[in-house]
C-alpha cells in the first residue's frame, strides 16, 4: 500500500500517485469483494445443507422402505405390512397418551407453581431443578423404570387387576416384573413432564400483569385470577407443549425399550404385552441383516414414526402460529 | 409497573384482598371481632390440619399394607380434603376452592421432584460403589465373561471391567458430531440473520430446522445407517478403497449430527439476533467489509452465547442411546478408529449392560456397571450443563462504559 505522504515524488508526479493509489483500492477491493462472496456463499451453503439433509433423510427412509410393501417374488405386501404396522402403531399410541394423561396435569402444576406460587426468588432455583429432570439421558430413566418402578408398581398391578379386573384396561395376569405398557408410559410421562413445564412456565410468566392485577383488584382469590386471566392467555401455549411432549414422547427409544418386555398387543395395560415402534426398532435393527426384507420393515415403520411425529410437531406449531396475533394483551 | 408503586408486586407475592386461607392473622386472641380478620383463619390450621392427615394417613395405609408411597398418598389426599372442608365451613366456599387448588398446585409440585429423588438415589446407591471398583475407568470389557461375573457374585471378588472402551467412543462421536455440526449450523444461523432479507428460502430454513428439532432420535440413526450405506456403495463401485460395512463410529456421529444441528441453529441465532446493530453499523461506517464485521464484531460480541448454545447442544447428544445403538454398534474392546469398525458409547454401553447381562443368570455385576456408568453418563451431562451456564455467565459482553 502507498499513500501519496510517504512517496518521495509525490510532488513529481501526482496523476501517476493518485492512479497507484487507485489501483492498489481497487486491489484490496476486489479481495474484500471475495471474502464476502465466499462467505456469503458459504452461509448459503450451510443453510441449503439442512434442506437437502432432511430431503435425503426422507428419501432415505422412502427409497430403503420399499422391501417393505414390495417383494419381487410377492409382489404388493402392502396387508402384511399393515398387519405388521398397525400393533406397533397403537402401541406407541397407548404408551404416549398414558404419558400425556399423567404428565399433563402435574407439568401444569409445576409451571403454576414456579410462575404464580413459589417465592420469586426461589422460582428460578426450582426452575433449573425441573430442567434438572430433562438432563438425565433417556437410558438412565429407562433403567430405572426397569429396576426401580416397575417392581415398585408390581403390587398396585396386583391391586388393580383384584379390584378393577371387569375393566379391560386391567383384565390379563397381571405382570409380575412390572415390565408392562403402564410402566413405560409412567415413564415417558416422567421424561416428558420437564419439556411441557418448560413451554408452560414461559408463557405463564408473559401472562400481562395489568391483567392480572385488575383481576386481583376486583376482589379475586389467587385461583380465581389464575383461571380467569392466565389460563385464557396461555391457553395456545398450554396446547402447543402438550404436542411437543407427545412429540417427544412418541419417539422416545431407550425407555420404552428397556422398560417394557414386548409382545403382542393387548388391551391390558397391566400384563406384558405391548410394543412401541421406537422399541421395536432399536430392539430388532441390530439383528437384521443389512439389505434384508427384515431392515426394510423396520425402515417403513420409522418412516410411519416420523410422518406421526411430523403431524404432531406441525400442529403444536400451526396452533401457536395462529394464537400468535391475538394471544397477547391487546 | 408504575413508578409510584413502592414494591413491585409479582403475582407470587400478591395475595387476593380477601388472602388466601392459611393467611396468618395479624391479630391473634379474640380477633375474630374485627372487620378485618373476620374472613381469615388462624394461621396454625395448615400444619395441624397436616398433623392430623399424616396420622389418619397411617392408620388408613396400616388397614392395607403400610407402605411410605401408601402412606404418603392418603396423607396428601386427606390434607387436601379435609383443609378445604374447613375453609368452606369457617369461612366460605371461594377461599375454599382457591385452598384447594392451591393445595394441588404445590401436591404437583412435590409429585414432580418424586422421580428426580428416585433416579437420582437408584443411579448412585448402585452406581457409587460400582465407580469405586480399582480399574473402572481404566479397563474395558475384553476378556470379561460370564465365569467371571459369576465368581464375583457368588465370592465377592471385585467386579472387573470397566467403561475405557465406552468413554473413547463417547467422545469420539460426539467430538466427530460437533464438528460436523457447529459449522454447518453456525453458518446457518449466520445466513439467517445477517444475509438473508426474511426471504422465502430464510422462512423454509426456519421451518425445517423446527421440523428437524422434532425427527425422532431413532429415525435420525436409521437416516445415519441408510446414508452411509448409499454412501460406500456407490464409494466402492467408483473404485474408492471404502470400508464395507456401515456400521461404524463416523456414522453416528453423522446421525447425531441431525440432532444436533437444529439445536445449535436455534440457539446461535437467537444469540446473533441479540447483537446491537449499532455495532454491525458503526463497523460498516469504518470501511470494514461485511465478512469481517461478522467474523470480527458481530460474533465475539455473542460468543458467549454461542458457546453456552453449543454445549448445551452437546449435552444432549451424549446422552444418545438409538442413533448410536443402531449406526456404531457396540464392541467389548477399545477401538480408536472412527472409520473402522463398531463402536461402543456410553449410553449403549449401559443397555447392553442391563438388555444382555454378561452372565444371564448372575446379572448384579453387570447392573453394577451399568449404575456405575449411568452416573458417569448423569455428570458429565450435568457438569457440560453447568459449564453452559457459568460461560454464558462469565464471557458475556461487557455492560460497563456503554
Amino acid at each position: 500500500m502507498s499513500s501519496p505522504g510517504d512517496s518521495p515524488s509525490s510532488t513529481a508526479e501526482p496523476a501517476e500517485t493518485s492512479a497507484s493509489q487507485k489501483r492498489s483500492l481497487a486491489e484490496g477491493d476486489s479481495r474484500g469483494v471475495f471474502g464476502d462472496r465466499l462467505f456469503s456463499t458459504l452461509a448459503l451453503l450451510a443453510g441449503v445443507a439442512i434442506l437437502v439433509t432432511l430431503a435425503f433423510v426422507a428419501l432415505f427412509l422412502t427409497v430403503n422402505s420399499t422391501g417393505a410393501i414390495y417383494q419381487d417374488e410377492e409382489g404388493l405386501i402392502l396387508g402384511a405390512f399393515l398387519e405388521y404396522a398397525y400393533p406397533l402403531v397403537v402401541g406407541t399410541l397407548i404408551a404416549s397418551l398414558i404419558a400425556l394423561i399423567l404428565a399433563t396435569p402435574v407439568a401444569v402444576g409445576v409451571a403454576l407453581y414456579i410462575s404464580h406460587f413459589a417465592p420469586p426468588r426461589l422460582s428460578k432455583t426450582i426452575g433449573y431443578v425441573i430442567d434438572l429432570l430433562a438432563a438425565i439421558p433417556s437410558v438412565v430413566y429407562g433403567a430405572w423404570g426397569m429396576s426401580f418402578l416397575g417392581p415398585a408398581l408390581v403390587p398396585v398391578y396386583a391391586w388393580l387387576h383384584e379390584n378393577l379386573g371387569f375393566i379391560p384396561l386391567f383384565a390379563g395376569t397381571p405382570s409380575q416384573t412390572g415390565r408392562t405398557i403402564l410402566t413405560a408410559g409412567v415413564v415417558l410421562g416422567v421424561m416428558i413432564l420437564p419439556i411441557i413445564t418448560s413451554v408452560c412456565r414461559e408463557i405463564f410468566i408473559q401472562t400481562p400483569k395489568l391483567h392480572e392485577e385488575a383481576a386481583l383488584a376486583l376482589g379475586a382469590t389467587r385461583w380465581e385470577m389464575i383461571r380467569m386471566s392466565v389460563f385464557p392467555f396461555a391457553r395456545a401455549g398450554i396446547i402447543s407443549g402438550i404436542m411437543l411432549g407427545l412429540g417427544r414422547a412418541l419417539g422416545e427409544t431407550m425407555a420404552v425399550a428397556l422398560v417394557l418386555s414386548p409382545g403382542l398387543l393387548t388391551a391390558s395395560l397391566i400384563s406384558s404385552g405391548n410394543s412401541t415402534i421406537p422399541a421395536e426398532i432399536a430392539l430388532g435393527f441390530p439383528e437384521a441383516p443389512p439389505g434384508s426384507e427384515r431392515q426394510a420393515q423396520l425402515i417403513a415403520i420409522g418412516l410411519v414414526l416420523f410422518i406421526i411425529t411430523l403431524i404432531v410437531n406441525m400442529t403444536a406449531r400451526w396452533i401457536v402460529s395462529r394464537h400468535k396475533e391475538f394471544s397477547g394483551a391487546n | 409497573m408504575s413508578p409510584t408503586e413502592p414494591k413491585t408486586p409479582t403475582p407470587a407475592s400478591v395475595e387476593g384482598p380477601a388472602g388466601p386461607a392459611g393467611q396468618r392473622s395479624p391479630k391473634r386472641g379474640p380477633g375474630r371481632g374485627s372487620s378485618l380478620t373476620q374472613n381469615t383463619m388462624p394461621w396454625w390450621i395448615g400444619p395441624v390440619v397436616l398433623a392430623a392427615a399424616a396420622v389418619l394417613g397411617a392408620a388408613l395405609s396400616s388397614l392395607i399394607t403400610f407402605s411410605l408411597a401408601l402412606w404418603f398418598i392418603f396423607t396428601a389426599v386427606l390434607y387436601v380434603l379435609i383443609s378445604y372442608v374447613i375453609t368452606r365451613l369457617r369461612v366460605n366456599r371461594r377461599k375454599a376452592t382457591d385452598g384447594f387448588w392451591r393445595n394441588l398446585v404445590y401436591l404437583a409440585f412435590i409429585i414432580a421432584l418424586l422421580p428426580l429423588v428416585s433416579v437420582i438415589w437408584s443411579v448412585t446407591s448402585v452406581g457409587l460403589p460400582g465407580l469405586l471398583e480399582p480399574g473402572f475407568f481404566a479397563s474395558d470389557m475384553q476378556g470379561i465373561d460370564g465365569s467371571i461375573d459369576q465368581q464375583s457374585q457368588e465370592e465377592g471378588t471385585p467386579v472387573l471391567g470397566g467403561i475405557r472402551h465406552a468413554l473413547i467412543g463417547s467422545l469420539l462421536i460426539t467430538i466427530a458430531a460437533t464438528l460436523i455440526s457447529v459449522p454447518i449450523g453456525l453458518m446457518t444461523s449466520i445466513y439467517l440473520v445477517e444475509y438473508s432479507r426474511g426471504g422465502t428460502l430464510a422462512r423454509a430454513i426456519t421451518f425445517f430446522v423446527d421440523v428437524m428439532t422434532g425427527i425422532p432420535s431413532i429415525v435420525a440413526g436409521l437416516f445415519g445407517g441408510a446414508a452411509m450405506a448409499w454412501f460406500l456403495s456407490v464409494g466402492s463401485s467408483m473404485g474408492l478403497p471404502l470400508p464395507s460395512r456401515s456400521t461404524m463410529g463416523i456414522t453416528a456421529a453423522i446421525a447425531l449430527s441431525v440432532l444436533m444441528i437444529p439445536v445449535v441453529v436455534r440457539t446461535t441465532e437467537e444469540m446473533l439476533r441479540v447483537v446491537p446493530n449499532e455495532l454491525r453499523e458503526a463497523s460498516y461506517a469504518l470501511g470494514v467489509r461485511k465478512w469481517r464485521t461478522i467474523l470480527k464484531v458481530v460474533i465475539p460480541t455473542a460468543i458467549s452465547g454461542i458457546a453456552a448454545g453449543v454445549t448445551l447442544a452437546i449435552a444432549r447428544v451424549i446422552g444418545e442411546t438409538a442413533p448410536i445403538l443402531v449406526t456404531a454398534g457396540f464392541v467389548v474392546s477399545t477401538n480408536w478408529n472412527l472409520v473402522q469398525g463398531w463402536m461402543t458409547a456410553l449410553p449403549v454401553y449401559i443397555f447392553r449392560q442391563f438388555q444382555n447381562p454378561t452372565s444371564p443368570n448372575f446379572s448384579d455385576p453387570s447392573h453394577q456397571r451399568a449404575w456405575a456408568a449411568a452416573l458417569v453418563l448423569i455428570l458429565i451431562v450435568m457438569l457440560l450443563n453447568l459449564t453452559a451456564r457459568i460461560i454464558a455467565k462469565v464471557f458475556a459482553p461487557k455492560k460497563t462504559g456503554r
